[in-house]
């Protein structure tokens, strides 16, 4: 078995080099906090209580998205009709929108003076109250649930359309269909996209602070902040931060052991004819789950471009510079990441390794920013100036960010390719290069450009580290936003972050369109 | 093609340009720096006149400068650390890294006496809850407020100055009974914000009746934006301070100059800039030099401020009676 991976060995070489070079950037920054530590303190009984509140909103959320994904992901499938590739396109645009931009989105619908609200108002209802744990996960399903959907569409494209040809032959009814095809699909699906959704959610800090209504909601995120800048205990700061990564390897490790890795054997290579069932129930059913998870996304969207058409053309010069600025760096980082995923799904899709790889990968959203960047500030600052360094660095840190989705997509897709081409690889002893090129990638060009687009567009929207790094000189996109909100120039600040969401969703549309130039539909 | 957008981008960030005189160093909070701030404005001002090249390096806020300067420690490069708070200076004292600036500023026009040997103010304002001016039944002190139903905004005091302040505030204008004032607030606030940017945009989305902000900010509504439609609430306990101040670094080597800056910075150049670009008071400006407008702000009765070893001292405290009536 191990053997049939062994001609593309130099491939996962370099991703074993990879995957210490991405826990060393994750940990190291870690280790450099704890040693700059003045003295050594514990925990408290906040904390405690900020890392109950952490794994349970994290846990809900994720648990919300993913079960909300699920028949999205199936109605968009199995169903054909104008406007499909539009929905799959805007689902990514919440994912990668900063954080304060989609809190004023969703705001605009289910906040107190929101849309919704307004509407209840008409028939003599009282606004509805967003603030509490409901609102937390509220947002993070408003975050995550298109990457669920998209990560789980990716599971179902992936079963060969021979199997549901063969199915369709052999008088299988949806049932069967379900519990031979699906189910087994889902399980080696659903708990990779889940854990990324929990860890994604585990470092979050503003959603949960603002839309949780109060210091009920802190996070471990927040007890870091507070342990970094209102008591500057370093040591509380790296203990918290342990803590995240303790829980998220935990998390990683529990989920992805059990998830079984595909065995749909070989297929043809076709894309999934669309299989409508015919029945009305499923019908209404597909409807419903495409038409409110269209709804509940697309209205905060709606709401930004309302809000900030009318500011855009008025956008003060500097505003543009650094769109420039955020589109190259966007772009580099894709690329970056690309780099280092590829290896890494070639060096998965050798057994053995597998989990631990998945694992670290995972790892780089479960660390706190605000720790990794400041351990990479103490790390640089000794060399260089810190502040010289600023692009590079978040270039690299947002290539580690995206990861995670990227093995999401990428390492079952590699897997299945080696699985139903493997064998005729071996047999035209196509090796190194060449296997890759002819066997290999063709067969991900769709995840690699969802993947890239994901990357890209996550690079775009985030504020990262830069925050910490930045000089006046070199703003991003996002950050320039922020200064915007920061010197009361609110409409300037709607413009912008509207100038973000084209930008982001443009980049994503391109790449994640790249990756299917030569796939049929 | 890249690959040269970015060495152009470092070349010129590396200041070589200006390579042939000196170079100083100022760290200063985000907006402070920004387009839209005071910065560009005080750069070229101060450029005119020192034969060198002003360079600012950013932090999110007050804390965060402290934090970094705190990290960086001795070997920073900072000439000048501006944008700190007098809930900030105990602390920033404490480390040892500022030297006593040896400026007699005579000409300070705040509310109060001054007298930090180590850092000197160059602006201020009073804290305040903006509301709507159509808004009925404005509270006139933290009794009513939390007697009202009016929905408020705040800010964190763990990640935010202006939420930090208004922990002081309550604590200092009610002392021992702080968390009785703190429980009645509880059904009043609607939620609390990381910063100050994203209260400020919830109210203005409608979000709430009033947010903590700063006696000053009408004036921006209404200067910049011709609209008088914002208004701040007056207190009759008293408003509480923040007063924003700037040191020089004991290790700078650019000392003389860092304190031609600090001399620069309580002169009238500098201090006509403040109300317009920071929307705060000059803290060496007579009320005349105002610019139209600011003669319409609520001026509170009492100037509230703790010192800043009190305000290190009880800080912990009120963090404590803050979580303890807001978690319940």
């Amino acid at each position: 078995m191990a053997n049939r991976a062994q001609p593309i060995s130099a491939l996962a070489g370099i991703g074993a080099a990879v995957a210490v070079l991405v826990l060393c950037a994750t940990l190291l920054p870690l280790g450099a906090v704890f040693l700059r530590a003045e003295e050594a303190s514990g925990l408290r009984a906040a904390d405690w209580a900020a890392i109950r509140f952490t794994l349970l909103q994290a846990a809900l959320s994720a648990f919300f998205s993913v079960l909300l994904a699920i028949p999205v992901a199936r109605a968009l499938a199995r169903r054909n009709f104008t406007g499909r590739r539009a929905v799959i396109t805007l689902m990514g645009a919440p994912f990668v929108l900063p954080v304060i931009v989609a809190v004023m989105g969703l705001l605009a619908v289910f906040g107190r003076n929101g849309f919704v609200s307004h509407a209840l108002g008409v028939f003599g209802l009282p606004p509805i109250e967003i603030y509490g744990l409901h609102g937390v996960v509220l947002a993070h399903v408003f975050f995550n649930l298109p990457l669920a959907t998209r990560l789980i569409l990716h599971g179902w494209l992936a079963i060969p359309s021979e199997r549901f040809r063969l199915a369709r032959s052999l008088g299988f009814s949806p049932s069967d269909i379900q519990r031979h095809f699906e189910r087994p699909m889902l399980r080696a699906t659903v708990p990779g996209v889940f854990l990324v959704i929990f860890l994604l959610c585990t470092t979050s800090f503003a959603v949960a602070l603002i839309l949780g209504g109060g210091p009920r909601a802190t996070t471990v995120e927040l007890a870091i902040y507070q342990a970094f800048r209102f008591e500057f205990d370093l040591s509380r700061a790296a203990y918290l931060a342990v803590i995240q990564v303790g829980i998220c390897a935990i998390a990683g490790i529990v989920l992805l052991w059990r998830a079984a890795p595909q065995t749909l054997g070989a297929g043809l290579d076709r894309v999934t004819e669309n299989q409508a069932p015919k029945s009305h129930v499923m019908l209404v059913q597909d409807v419903l789950a495409i038409g409110l998870a269209a709804a509940f996304l697309a209205l905060p969207m709606l709401a930004l471009v309302l809000g900030g058409i009318g500011d855009v053309l008025g956008l003060p010069e500097v505003v543009w510079r650094a769109a420039i600025r955020s589109i190259i760096m966007a772009v580099l980082s894709a690329i970056l990441a690309i780099g280092f995923a590829l290896p890494m799904a070639a060096l998965m899709a050798r057994r053995a390794w597998r989990l631990g790889v998945d694992v670290i990968g995972a790892l780089s959203i479960a660390v706190s920013p605000l720790v990794i960047g400041t351990g990479l500030f103490l790390i640089l600052h000794p060399i260089m100036n810190p502040t010289q360094l600023a692009l590079p660095v978040t270039v690299f840190v947002n290539a580690l960010m995206s990861l995670p989705f990227l093995l999401r997509a990428l390492a079952p897709a590699y897997l299945q390719a080696e699985r139903s081409q493997g064998r005729l690889a071996d047999a035209l002893g196509l090796r190194g290069w060449n296997r890759l090129r002819h066997a290999i990638l063709p067969r991900l060009m769709r995840p690699l450009g969802f993947g890239a687009g994901i990357a890209a567009a996550l690079s775009m929207g985030d504020l990262g580290v830069i925050a910490l790094f930045s000089s006046p000189s070199q703003s991003t996109l996002p950050l320039e936003m922020y200064r915007l909100m920061g010197s009361y120039r609110t409409n300037d600040a709607q413009g912008a972050a509207l100038v973000l969401l084209f930008l982001s969703l443009a980049l994503f549309w391109i790449f994640d369109r790249g990756g299917r130039v030569n796939a049929k539909a | 093609m890249k690959h040269t957008i970015i060495a152009a981008g470092l070349i010129s960030l590396s200041g070589a340009a200006f390579a042939q005189q000196p170079v100083l160093t100022v760290y200063t909070y985000d907006s402070f720096a920004s387009d839209w701030g005071p910065g560009p404005q005080v750069e070229a001002a101060f450029e005119a006149e020192c034969a060198c090249d002003v360079q600012f390096v950013t932090a999110g806020d007050g804390a965060a400068l402290l934090a970094r300067i705190r990290l960086e420690g001795a070997g920073s490069d900072a000439d000048i650390v501006l944008g700190l708070d007098t809930n900030l200076t105990h602390a920033a004292t404490d480390t040892g890294l500022f030297a006593a600036h040896g400026i007699q500023a005579e000409g300070l026009t705040l509310p109060i006496e001054w007298s930090d040997p180590q850092f000197l103010p160059f602006d201020w304002g009073y804290f305040a809850f903006v509301h709507n001016a159509d808004l009925e039944n404005v509270p006139a002190n933290f009794t009513e407020l939390a007697q009202s139903d009016a929905r408020i905004v705040i800010q964190d005091p763990r990640s935010s100055t202006p939420g930090l302040g208004l922990l002081m505030w309550i604590d200092a204008a009610y002392g021992e009974d702080a968390a009785m004032i703190w429980d009645g607030l509880a059904d009043n606030i609607v939620t609390v914000t990381p910063g100050w940017s994203e209260a400020y945009g919830l109210f203005l989305e409608g979000e709430a009746d009033m947010v903590l902000s700063y006696t000053t900010s009408p004036a921006y509504h209404l200067i910049a934006e011709e609209d008088a439609s914002k208004a701040a609430a007056l207190f009759d306990e008293g408003h509480y301070m923040q007063v924003e101040v700037a040191g020089v670094l004991a290790n700078s080597d650019q000392r003389e100059l860092a304190t031609a800056f600090l001399e620069f910075m309580v002169g009238e150049t500098f201090q006509t800039i403040i109300p317009t670009t920071n929307w705060m008071y000059p803290a060496a400006l007579a009320a005349e030099a105002l610019p139209d407008g600011f003669e319409t702000l609520i001026q509170p009765q009492d100037a509230l401020l703790l010192s800043p070893e009190e305000a290190a001292m009880r800080r912990d405290a009120a963090l404590e009676t803050w979580q303890t009536a807001l978690s319940q």
